[in-house]
């Protein structure tokens, strides 16, 4: 199936879950990353069980910490 | 209050602009920002603003202009070293535009001095390096009303959102508290660019601007991203869904502001 990750169109294996595609995208410091699914904030107590459907389009915000 | 000669020259590109005019460089004249941090990002954003002739110009800053912040804070200079990064800001700033009020606040900001601080200011601009401050800067704004353009830089990337009352997400929305420390490396720890500073921090001096003219359409309800080794810029959607939001949503659990020091590890 087909998703949009990060604004580009991916081929992923059927019912992979946000933590698996976390993974497969190699985000970095992935336990403080901000996901969001289809302009909807996803929990993170589910990404391990919220499974992604074909044209899905998942947005990953990451912590940025500096300024000075 | 009618332009002098001098002004007319000075502004003479920004009135000539449809969408600013002599009646937007008015606007302009009578602003107010208050600049957070003069570091990285508030050096930039503070000097364009300075010239665009923003009336009153709050800077905050505690520190002073050590050597290693001349490779991007380009409001000082070598002869500023160990001076108040306020003064030296506020002196560069002056040197640029007479017309602009500049006012010092040599301070960290914390819950006790953030809301007196924000109070009198139209617009806010996040320009610090750390979380617990810029979760205190949009906690703050939040309950105060107060719009605001969040920043951040490191390495070679960046990324900007901008918070106005009841037009889209916050802060907190997006990141719920901060990380713990040292889990999320700081400039200070990773590096960063020095043009990074330049080109964030300028863009949110354009965010103010356009707020306080009241044109074009603002990063809000949008994150900003720059990667400057892919050259890309991403402007990413955010949720809409503010209603849940523990400072903005519709049942607030935090009601008080919160200095998040050491304990934040136990906060995630």
């Amino acid at each position: 199936m087909k998703l949009t990750v990060a604004g580009e169109v991916k081929e992923v294996q059927d019912g992979i879950t946000i933590a698996e595609l976390i993974v497969q995208e190699k985000v970095e410091t992935p336990e403080y990353v901000t996901v969001s699914v289809n302009d909807e904030f996803a929990k993170s107590e589910n990404f391990q069980t919220q499974v992604l459907q074909d044209g899905d389009t998942v947005e990953f915000l990451y912590f940025m910490g500096g300024g000075q | 209050m009618a332009f002098s000669n001098e002004q007319l020259e000075r502004y003479s590109r920004h009135i000539i602009l449809k969408e600013v005019g002599a009646k937007g460089q008015k606007k302009l004249l009578n602003s107010s920002v208050l600049i957070i941090g003069a570091g990285g990002l508030g050096a930039p954003a503070a000097m364009y603003l300075a010239a665009a002739g923003i009336g009153r110009i709050g800077i905050a800053d505690a520190d002073e202009v050590d050597l290693s912040n001349l490779q991007r804070q380009i409001i000082h200079a070598t002869e500023d070293l160990g001076k108040a990064k306020v003064q030296s800001a506020k002196e560069t700033m002056n040197r640029m535009n007479p017309d602009v009020t500049v006012d010092t606040y040599r301070t960290f900001v914390d819950s006790e001095n953030i809301t007196d601080l924000i109070k009198d200011y139209d617009f806010i601009i996040d320009g610090t390096d750390n979380f617990p401050a810029k979760f205190l800067i949009n906690d703050a704004c939040v309950m105060a009303g107060k719009p605001f353009s969040h920043a951040g830089i490191i390495r070679f990337k960046g990324q900007l959102m901008t918070y106005v009352p009841g037009q889209g997400p916050c802060y907190r929305c997006v990141f719920k508290n901060p990380p713990p420390k040292d889990a999320v490396p700081t400039c200070k720890q990773a590096g960063v660019i020095g043009a990074m500073g330049g080109v964030i921090g300028s863009l949110q001096a354009m965010e103010a601007i356009k707020y306080l003219l009241g044109v074009g359409d603002l990063l809000t309800g949008y994150l900003l991203t720059y990667d400057a080794l892919k050259m890309e810029f991403r402007k990413i959607k955010l949720p809409k869904d503010t209603s849940g939001c523990a400072v903005c949503g519709d049942h607030p659990t935090i009601t008080e502001l919160i200095d998040y020091e050491q304990a934040e590890c136990d906060m995630h």
